[in-house]
């Protein structure tokens, strides 16, 4: 048993976990799944700097920051408590086409020449975790979710607006993968 | 604080799943935007399909919260920033390989430097917050 569940989990098992925790955050406190949300209570908590946007009763929307909290102890419970016995698979077509642009270590979920500590002062680092973790929080405030409040709770509760926003998401993503990725590397790949 | 855990509970079931199907990788990502892979297509689809499912049962059963609550699904405003906004987080998520949540489960791996990126993210945020009033929206 304990070794089933210590290899990757397939996608029919992990997207309906997934899924139910749209119903079990309504039923336990009337709560519309979100995630990214919870960026923008950290800023009202921390930093709100007398801007509107920031001005509410954060205090009243905590649940959210319980819940991020909780996916940091379940990822690192999974981690060191189910650690897979396999080494880690990356699809041929994407390991070669990733090698083409100069990524060079696959042994674990992310590349450690990409994402690794000493690229935080690179301009590697700088352009993959800086700027892209800027997208990511403007994107998502501006879209108004994220993936999990759009796409999971949104399309669940077939609202079209969340449709849009994931087509865009998708559409967005397409474009980081096949036009700004390769410019990416091309510009800091070399160091 | 009490009433709270039951969050930081899901929370953490929510990390173990994204964890051990592999949501967390950046090869993951990078797979389904290169169409090499199901695997995230799966996740997402049936994720969707058992969100909507539970929600057209709860809108048709008398189901209410466990204190008693009617259920209150809160509705998204279509707004030009939806489109732009999307449009950003998409091209950000290539980059980093992951949308908010894994964001938190990557730093609960041990993947320290995945603190600059939810900085990053973070700082996105505050700037949204001071301009969102000259942007269309």
């Amino acid at each position: 048993m304990l070794d089933v569940i210590s290899r990757p989990w397939p996608w029919y098992v992990a997207g309906p976990l997934i899924g139910l925790t749209v119903p079990v955050l309504l039923i336990i406190g009337n709560r519309n799944f979100g995630i990214s949300s919870s960026l923008r209570h950290l800023c009202a908590a921390c930093a709100p700097a007398g801007l509107p946007f920031f001005t509410y009763d954060w205090k009243a929307e905590r649940w959210n920051l319980f819940f991020v909290a909780g996916v940091m102890l379940g990822a690192a419970l999974a981690t060191w408590g189910l650690p897979d016995p396999e080494p880690f698979q990356v699809a041929a077509e994407t390991r070669a086409a990733l090698e083409a642009l100069g990524v060079r270590d696959f042994s674990g979920v992310m590349p450690r020449d990409v994402f690794g500590l000493e690229q935080v002062l690179s301009l590697k680092g700088l352009v993959f975790m800086g700027i892209g973790g800027f997208l990511v929080g403007f994107g998502t405030r501006w879209a108004g979710g994220c993936t999990s409040g759009h796409t999971i709770m949104g399309l669940s509760s077939l609202q079209w607006p969340s449709l849009v926003a994931s087509i865009a998401f998708m559409a967005g993503g397409f474009f980081g993968t096949w036009v700004v990725l390769p410019l990416v590397f091309r510009i800091v790949g070399g160091e | 604080m009490r009433g709270h855990l039951r969050y930081l509970f899901v929370g953490m079931m929510f990390g173990v799943v994204f964890v051990k199907a592999e949501i967390v990788s950046w090869f993951r990502i990078q797979e389904m935007f290169r169409f090499d892979s199901f695997h995230m297509y799966g996740v997402i689809g049936s994720a969707v399909a058992v969100g909507m499912a539970s929600v057209w049962l709860i809108r048709r059963v008398p189901i209410t919260t466990l204190s008693g609550d009617p259920i209150v699904i809160r509705p998204k405003r279509f707004t030009p920033g939806v489109v732009y906004g999307g449009l950003l987080f998409g091209t950000g998520w290539a980059l980093t390989g992951a949308c908010p949540g894994p964001l938190f489960a990557q730093v609960g791996m041990g993947y320290g430097a995945i603190l600059v990126t939810l900085l990053g993210a973070t700082a996105g945020t505050w700037v949204y917050g001071a301009m969102e009033r000259h942007l269309p929206r």
